[in-house]
């Protein structure tokens, strides 16, 4: 495994190599965004500010005039336009998902990463709409679906071309991700599914017993080959999210499976943030009080299946007051990733803090995915992710017009065809064309 | 603007302020008192006409009786007045499915789909609307006060649709008309699977056809009998054939929902053969045929904005309305009808993210008010603020399309039936 890991490191190495020397003097330049009101998420609003880019990464973010530009630095004006952070759903379903099967219901050794197609038109709809992190999970009908993936949305002018070009690696070289658990009815089906709540939660526990052996075996085994348990995929998962390695990232929408999901998170360890959570304002104070986050949905209208019935544009707000650290997600398909923005400003509506809604999609959505570090905030030394907008990220009028990922320009809306993605219209719901180098020699070399 | 500025109400008498009391006990008792309303509005947007500031519309015993600028209006003693930044007609949606698609998404109340057969234009959408359902207040609580709503897309000829307000104890309180339209699906929403008939575009149009020309026939028949009354060819009545027949003479529209290009081009040519009166419903790709529309002079209830992209719909655009209503073709907005979740959506919002696409904000009002209407063919009651329409209207603390603005208020026929803050 050591040399498994050592070899996708030096692959990824050697491959980050190769663009920085084919891009270096592009990326390079110090690139100033002069004169928009910059929305910084942590500290205060910036009337007219800039915003400094070096390479990937943000050198400094200031009012004009307070930031010093280095020599050479292109200056972009920006001014009227509004910059905020890259937006970060914590839960998208795009890029073709295909995680756990209907063999079993607890199936942790799958990877979504494994089925991703990185030319879905979904990444691309999601660039138009401002987002630049997601986590991609896989679906909500297992108690344990599967190993989620977390993924920079890098379709810049070295256009990705498998799903690993989009990967977060942590400082071990091994792409980031959680796991995908669910509860309530959407895993509650035939056997060998459960039938029932206490049979779900049994079932769970079960699993995480059973790994918690298997890892106190490999610990007795003291690195003795001979002594250590046959390598199984699914309990290595689960051992993860013990170790904290892996976020548990929990769909759940009743009150009382809430509730269950922070009940099995204290009994194993695992750090869970809570999604959907669609009666979360019915037991928002013992949410708080767990400390743990939500990432929160937001549909038009309640129902369509019994746990959602008392879904409420409050919840977020209602979480706020209550303490709790609130994101908002697409779960796109369910919303679409170029209407993003809306969730935070109709939880606006219903009583949230602009703050806390700005914090939503970009900050809190960070956390829950132990990226904060890096991004969720324009920070001088984070990824420089973010947008650039007609307005203000709260208005229906707001346009997203430009979209930044790392330093490279992901999407920008006065590009033709990267307009019919945020707009829709004829093949816009397509693949994006795959681009065969040598398809045409080939086959006048065959047709000779 | 006001943020979060409650349904504000001033009355000519003190008592009357304990209105959130009086309210809600005239909605329960909605069906037999009718009090005498005036909604005052820093805009009114009546849709017939520049919006009016600083307006006043009087409305009594149901209809509108007077409307105009604050100081030309009369408001009598006595008259409950209501306040808002901005008031509009109260909103139409022009296709949902709201009252026959219940909230809890169960098979007990799913009463908009019948699969036993792909073709029955015979069931009528009055004896399936609860018009208790959840829903129903949901919509209206963002200012909602008329539906077309009935069966939905998802079989070849799913049933008939009616209009109704948001309101009403049964369903004979809530109708405005009785029976709107009969419901085609072309594409994949029509296809059966297992071999069943339809399992292609081509057998749906000949089946559709076919139907259509057994009802021509039946309805000859029933012709040449009403003319001869001892005739002892009057052929037995046929409700299919009735429904059916209803649509050739024109009291009944034909609303097909087809989105992809080919599927609208054979609605087009369908209502040319059977000189029906076509609605054009979802129309995704509606925008590659608009010199075809046009020239068939049918309007376009458009797909929500916000639908899901995919399968048949994977060409929507964001800018169809606009598209529609710059090319001057009718075009009104919908919630459409949805089978998971969200179980329905809110046409303003919709009409709100089309006015972030291209509609200029009257242009997007209107395709939920008056061109929804008369679309319909219901504007002479609902759709614009006019004397001698209905007391409908809807009451905003700001720019109604805003995400961060709320509905306040709603008007139904003179009552208050919403003052819930959404």
């Amino acid at each position: 495994m050591r040399r498994q890991l050592f070899w996708t490191a030096a692959i990824v190495a050697a491959i980050g190599t190769w663009v920085r020397v084919a891009t270096a003097d592009a990326a390079d330049q110090p690139r100033a965004f002069v004169g928009a009101r910059i929305i910084p998420i942590e500290g205060e609003e910036i009337p007219e500010g800039v915003l400094l880019v070096e390479g990937k990464r943000i050198a400094a973010v200031g009012p004009v005039g307070d930031v010093e530009l280095p020599e050479g630095t292109e200056e972009v004006d920006v001014s009227g336009r509004v910059i905020m952070p890259g937006l970060i759903c914590t839960h998208s379903h795009i890029g073709g998902i295909g995680g756990a099967d209907g063999s079993g219901p607890i199936q942790p050794g799958v990877r979504i990463y494994d089925s991703l197609n990185v030319h879905d038109s979904g990444f691309k709809r999601a660039v138009a709409g401002g987002l630049t992190t997601l986590n991609i999970m896989p679906g909500s009908g297992h108690l344990i679906s599967g190993q989620t993936i977390y993924v920079k949305l890098r379709f810049g002018e070295t256009l990705p071309r498998r799903i690993d070009d989009l990967f977060i690696f942590d400082e071990d070289g091994r792409p980031t991700g959680g796991l995908k658990m669910a509860n309530g009815t959407n895993s509650m089906r035939d056997p060998p599914f459960p039938g029932t709540r206490g049979k779900s939660a049994f079932l769970v526990r079960e699993q995480y017993i059973k790994a918690r052996e298997y890892q106190a075996k490999i610990t007795r085994a003291a690195g003795d080959g001979s002594k250590l348990p046959p390598r199984d995929l699914h309990l290595e998962a689960l051992v993860e999210a013990m170790q904290g390695r892996r976020i548990v990232h929990h769909h759940t929408h009743r009150h009382d499976d809430i509730m269950t999901v922070i009940r099995l998170s204290r009994e194993f360890g695992f750090r869970v943030v809570l999604h959907h959570v669609s009666e979360g304002w019915k037991v928002a104070d013992e949410i708080a009080a767990a400390g743990v986050p939500c990432s929160v949905i937001v549909i038009d209208s309640p129902g369509g299946k019994l746990e959602a019935l008392n879904m409420q544009l409050e919840t977020g707000g209602v979480l706020e007051r209550a303490g709790a650290r609130v994101a908002f997600h697409t779960d796109d398909w369910i919303t679409d990733s170029r209407v993003f923005l809306r969730s935070p400003a109709l939880a606006m509506r219903a009583g949230m803090s602009r703050q806390a809604g700005l914090e939503s999609v970009t900050l809190a959505g960070a956390e829950m995915l132990d990226l904060q570090d890096r991004i969720g905030s324009l920070a001088a030394g984070k990824d420089a992710d973010f947008v650039i907008l007609s307005g203000d990220p709260f208005s229906v009028y707001t346009q997203v017009l430009e979209t930044w990922v790392e330093g490279q320009r992901v999407f920008d809306r006065s590009d033709p065809q990267d307009r019919l993605y945020a707009e829709g219209g004829y093949g816009a719901g397509h693949d994006q064309e795959p681009y065969l180098c040598c398809y045409d020699e080939s086959q006048q070399e065959a047709a000779q | 603007m006001i943020a979060h500025r409650p349904l504000c109400r001033t009355a000519t008498r003190p008592w009357i302020c304990a209105l959130q009391c009086v309210v809600a006990a005239a909605a329960l008792f909605s069906s037999s008192v009718q009090a005498q309303i005036a909604v005052r509005g820093k805009t009114v947007y009546t849709m017939a006409g520049d919006p009016v500031e600083d307006g006043v519309v009087v409305v009594e015993d149901g209809k509108i009786v007077a409307i105009g600028a604050a100081p030309q209006i009369n408001v009598p003693d006595g008259y409950e007045v209501l306040e808002a930044e901005v008031v509009t007609p109260g909103l139409i949606d022009a296709h949902s499915a709201v009252g026959l698609t219940g909230i809890l998404n169960y098979d007990h109340d799913q009463d908009q789909l019948e699969r036993s057969q792909a073709m029955q234009p015979e069931l009528r959408a009055v004896d399936a609307y609860n018009p208790h359902e959840e829903l129903i207040d949901w919509v209206r609580s963002f200012g909602v006060t008329t539906m077309h709503t009935g069966h939905a897309p998802g079989e070849l000829i799913s049933g008939q649709t009616f209009v109704v307000k948001t309101t009403g104890n049964t369903v004979e309180d809530a109708t405005v008309v009785e029976a709107m339209a009969v419901a085609v699906s072309l594409g994949p929403l029509a296809e059966k699977e297992g071999g069943k008939s339809p399992g292609t575009r081509g057998k749906m149009m000949s089946m559709l056809r076919a139907e259509l020309i057994r009802a021509q026939e039946y309805a000859a028949k029933q012709a040449a009998a009403t003319e001869d009354e001892e005739s002892e060819t009057t052929p037995a009545r046929d409700l299919r054939l009735e429904a059916l027949s209803r649509v050739l003479d024109g009291e009944l529209k034909l609303m097909i929902t087809a989105n992809r290009a080919q599927d609208i081009a054979s609605a087009l040519r369908l209502a040319h053969e059977f000189n029906v009166t076509l609605w054009l419903d979802g129309a995704a790709e509606a925008y590659l045929l608009i010199d075809e529309i046009k020239a068939a002079d049918v309007p376009v209830i458009i797909h929500p904005t916000m639908m899901r992209a995919f399968g048949e719909r994977e060409n929507l655009s964001y800018e169809t309305a606009a598209t529609l209503v710059h090319a001057g073709i009718p075009v009104a907005l919908q919630s459409g009808y949805e089978a998971y979740v969200p179980k329905t959506r809110v046409v303003l919002f919709e009409a709100g993210v089309a006015a972030g696409h291209g509609l200029s904000f009257d242009e997007a009002l209107a395709t939920i008010t008056i061109d929804a209407a008369k679309i319909l063919g219901i504007d002479q009651r609902v759709g614009s603020l006019e004397i001698g329409k209905d007391g409908d209207l809807a009451l905003y603390d700001g720019d109604p399309f805003e995400y961060t603005s709320h509905c306040v208020g709603v008007v139904i026929d003179g009552e208050v039936v919403s003052d819930v803050v959404r």
